[in-house]
């Protein structure tokens, strides 16, 4: 963990309620997700790294709250303090050569990092993304330009399979021997009952300290308590207590 | 000139006095790879009981104007896995002061694990928690009563050779009275404050935001209240404190010891940046500069 200061090169509305961060700095590109600071609130909030190079990364985020609707009134040139390194992430190594990607709304930024990972490693990749309605939709372009096969699912049919995820995973039928989910617990709590075999999920919940050491997002696991923040986000498919 | 830093809690020498507090920096070893843990003056380690817990469900963290609350309700492995784990693995890395914090649901059980901590090689102090708001039937409940805190500490310090703070809760109609009873019961000195029980409610969803509903808030806020309770308290008593409550920066330090504080913890500023502690202690020596001061010990009590 390292706290370092970034620069807003870009925060911009590219979905609804759906803004896209752009942060300039020297930091580290390791880490499942970055903890920001945000004028005025006294904790900080944790945002998945969607990519990652030199000296940038670029995060999305929905305005839920008070706090992310001041982040998004945050301005380019806005110096906005960072702790980077944070959480445990998917592990691309557990796929031996076909993975399935599922993600519902924002849950499609952390897979983006993973898909980049899973491709430079010669795998070959499906992602399916569900979102609400068109208007929401985002990393289109960026997955279709990156993976193998893709598919697409929205609730009221705007785009895609009409439907959810599941809906758009029983009629794509798709090869893999390991998959990665993230979004909503309820979407990932089907998606791992529907799909067979090894996979993993990312975890969300408020949090304290965001590095493990102050116990606020300790969840009961089937192994016993593990930080969100620490021991995950991304758990194992059968740590999970539903 | 070079500053003097230093102070001594009932003869645990401290090389500055600036010392995470319970619960807000873990067992010291979360934070081993991320900075240099032998800058702190001391570093009070999780509130530990008798069995593991794994505390209340989450929700356990809500937001607040300048502060925060917690219901983390003493999530720990038990006594036995902080003395013969957490201490010795702390104590190949890390040469500064290691204070126990104990708490408990019954008289015995503060008595067996303060045993057991001051058996252990590794820990220079012991800070007994009675002021848990996060637990039911234990922790607070003997830290709002004079006759109950001192029955707790006149215990403790029956099976005790190292130094027992009382941390004491602010949830109290006069803390004086039980800070009193503590230190004729034989306390050594006093940790003041732990949180203020609050509540937040989350108005969409019309429900508490935290699981356990109420929790303690802490942070910045409730920074001019601690200070209040340890002037008021150092001005009572004999024994030093321990000032606890919204410590951000060096200037604050600065006050909590002028209002009577020997060492002073810092606890909710470290969840919003864990790097407070050292940035602090880098801090201090050029505003004791400014403000013409050469050793902190100097201006303990002195307002």
């Amino acid at each position: 963990m390292i706290k370092q200061n970034y620069t807003i090169a870009e925060n911009k509305l590219v979905a609804s309620d759906t803004y896209r961060l752009v942060l300039a700095g020297k930091g580290t590109t390791d880490g499942e997700f970055v903890h920001l600071e945000i004028p005025g609130f006294y904790l900080r909030r944790p945002l998945s790294v969607c990519d990652a190079e030199d000296g940038k990364m670029m995060l999305l985020y929905k305005t839920v709250g008070e706090g992310t609707r001041v982040l998004a009134q945050q301005p380019a040139g806005t110096v906005i303090s960072v702790l980077e390194g944070l959480g445990k992430g998917f592990d691309a190594d557990a796929c031996k050569g076909k993975a399935l990607l599922v993600a519902g709304g924002l849950g499609a930024a952390p897979l983006y990092l993973l898909a980049k990972k899973l491709k430079a490693q010669g795998k070959k990749v499906t992602v399916v993304l569900g979102f609400n309605k068109k208007e929401e939709i985002v990393l289109e372009q960026e997955f279709k330009a990156l993976c193998d096969s893709f598919a697409l699912a929205t609730l009221d049919g705007s785009a895609g399979t009409k439907g959810f995820v599941t809906d758009a995973l029983k009629a794509l039928q798709p090869e893999y021997d390991y998959f990665y989910t993230c979004g909503p617990m309820v979407m990932m709590k089907a998606v791992c009952s529907l799909l067979e075999g090894p996979g993993e999920a990312s975890l969300e919940e408020r949090m304290g300290c965001g590095a493990g050491f102050c116990y606020g997002c300790s969840i009961q696991t089937a192994g016993g308590p593990r930080r969100v923040c620490k021991d995950g986000p991304v758990f194992k498919k059968e740590e999970i207590l539903w | 000139m070079v500053k003097d830093l230093s102070v001594n809690l009932c003869g645990l020498q401290l090389q500055n006095p600036v010392i995470p507090a319970s619960g807000t920096f873990g067992f010291g070893l979360e934070l081993a790879g991320s900075m240099d843990l032998n800058v702190l003056g001391a570093i009070s380690l999780k509130g530990t009981t008798r069995e593991a817990r794994y505390g209340n469900p989450v929700p356990r963290i809500a937001e607040a104007p300048h502060g925060m609350l917690n219901s983390v309700g003493l999530q720990n492995p038990g006594i036995d896995v902080l003395v013969n784990e957490k201490v010795p693995a702390l104590r190949k890395i890390y040469r500064q002061g290691v204070i126990a914090n104990i708490s408990g649901f019954s008289v015995e059980e503060y008595r067996e694990c303060c045993a057991k901590a001051d058996a252990c090689e590794g820990i220079d102090l012991l800070e007994v928690n009675v002021s848990c708001p996060n637990v039911h039937g234990g922790g607070l409940a003997f830290g709002t009563s004079a006759k109950a805190a001192a029955e707790v500490t006149a215990a403790v310090k029956a099976v005790c050779k190292k130094p027992v703070f009382i941390k004491l809760s602010p949830n109290v109609t006069d803390i004086v009275e039980i800070a009193r009873a503590c230190e004729d019961a034989g306390a050594d000195g006093l940790t003041l404050v732990n949180t203020f029980l609050g509540m937040r409610i989350d108005i969409v969803r019309r429900q508490p935001i935290l699981a356990n509903k109420m929790g303690g808030f802490s942070g910045a806020a409730i920074f001019p209240i601690a200070l209040r309770m340890v002037y008021q308290v150092a001005h009572a008593c004999k024994i030093p404190i321990m000032g606890c409550g919204g410590v951000a920066s060096a200037r604050d330090v600065i006050e909590m010891m002028m209002a009577g504080a020997t060492a002073v913890q810092v606890g909710a500023e470290n969840l919003r940046n864990p790097f407070a502690c050292p940035e602090i202690i880098a801090e201090l020596p050029a505003v004791m500069e400014q403000l013409h001061i050469d050793a902190l010990k100097d201006i303990i009590g002195t307002v």
